[in-house]
């Protein structure tokens, strides 16, 4: 566990009185606030830095231990008994009020020094919803590609969700009242899950769209016929028409991905035909090809 | 014009109360059109679906200082950035279909 400079972080020396404190505070969380920086990990961990360097020099007891103690933390037992001495000598105590903040947001050097409650005097008693959570899915394309059910594990509680077909990777549900606990009888937080999909052997999706190459044999490049074709929804019986092309590409309408939330509708399935050359031809085989040739 | 249920609106009053704000701030959110407002038997509600956004501007104002302008660019600034966090999300996904 290393010393944390709580006056560097703000940006401040160790003689800012509490109005520099304020100003220094409210200028960097300007900056770093989560609801600043949408979706980014880094300003947050930057966000609950401050916050704790607000938390401790904010707070003139705090702030007086910390300065006496800050790098040698492992002592501040000693002044956390005299301050329990003083306490027991007094019969008031001072209300003090919740801050939006929990104490598992604060690193192990302020948890070790302070202890896991983060207290401060603020003047204004506030409800605050509780912290959103954010979570990631993993899912094959076949998951997605129809609506089912999955039991998740979320602040300490198994949720069972359904997830509708058609869900897009990258995209994010919002799951209300499933994030962090309320402050001071807030409402709960949200949880946000944000899907990831896994490649497809094979099978490639744009938005509802499914590509996909098939194998044509030249014969039936040639003089046309039928294939059998696996698709996510099964098996499909495909007419070639002769003298299809190598790349030529169809459209099998409707037998693309599920439209997210829109019963029965679903997107197109385009086929890229490769046609396969036949090798180790026999001996009549080239000579049929060469006549043909001729013709 | 969208039909909203009685149980999707928070009286104005009871959020203010709740978060201990003044009603003015709400109201000068509705007149800068960053809210919307109904009224219903000379009560004023908010919509519930405005409430992340609604106490995302509190602690905007109070906690942060941000004055209203303030408030009204960057909301417009987030609006832009989640835009462009979609459209990021869209073009990896049409990236995927050429790299994978």
């Amino acid at each position: 566990m290393n010393f944390i400079d709580y006056y560097k972080i703000l940006g401040i020396d160790k003689n800012a009185t509490a109005g520099d404190i304020k100003k220094a505070y409210r200028k960097q969380a300007r900056k770093y606030h989560p609801d600043l920086n949408p979706n980014d990990a880094d300003a947050k961990k930057n966000f609950q830095q401050i916050n704790e360097a607000n938390e401790v020099l904010s707070d003139p007891e705090k702030r007086k231990k910390y300065d006496k103690y800050g790098k040698d933390w492992q002592h501040a037992e000693q002044f956390e008994n005299a301050k329990q001495y003083q306490e027991q000598s007094s019969h008031f105590s001072g209300q003090k009020y919740s801050r939006a903040q929990s104490g598992s947001d604060f690193s192990d050097f302020f948890e070790s020094m302070f202890g896991g409650s983060a207290n401060a005097g603020r003047s204004r008693q506030v409800k605050f919803r509780g912290e959103d959570y954010r979570a990631q899915l993993q899912l094959n394309l076949t998951d997605a590609y129809k609506t089912h059910k999955q039991t998740l594990s979320a602040n300490g509680k198994n949720i069972r969700i359904t997830i509708p077909a058609g869900i897009e990777n990258g995209q994010t549900i919002k799951i209300a009242g499933h994030g962090g606990t309320g402050i001071n009888g807030g409402p709960n937080g949200d949880l946000y899950i944000t899907f990831s999909i896994a490649n497809h052997p094979g099978i490639k999706r744009l938005g509802n769209d499914l590509y996909t190459h098939v194998d044509l044999e030249l014969y039936t490049a040639v003089l046309g016929g039928e294939i059998t074709l696996d698709t996510l929804s099964g098996k499909v019986k495909l007419k070639v028409k002769p003298e299809t092309q190598n790349g030529s590409k169809v459209k099998l309408k409707g037998k693309g991905f599920p439209v997210y939330k829109k019963d029965g509708q679903f997107g197109d399935l385009y086929i890229t035909y490769t046609v396969k050359i036949p090798t180790h031809l026999t001996e009549r085989q080239k000579s049929l090809f060469t006549e043909l040739s001729k013709s | 014009m969208k039909a909203t249920q009685i149980n999707d609106l928070i009286a104005v009053n009871e959020f203010c109360v709740n978060h201990d704000i003044e009603i003015a701030f709400i109201t000068l959110l509705q007149q800068n059109g960053l809210i919307e407002t109904s009224i219903i038997e000379s009560k004023c509600f908010v919509e519930k679906e405005q409430l992340p956004q609604l106490e995302k501007f509190v602690r905007f104002y109070y906690d942060l200082d941000i004055n209203l302008e303030g408030i009204e660019t960057i909301s417009y600034l987030l609006q832009r950035i989640e835009n462009m966090q979609n459209e990021i999300v869209v073009l990896k996904n049409r990236l995927r279909l050429y790299e994978g």
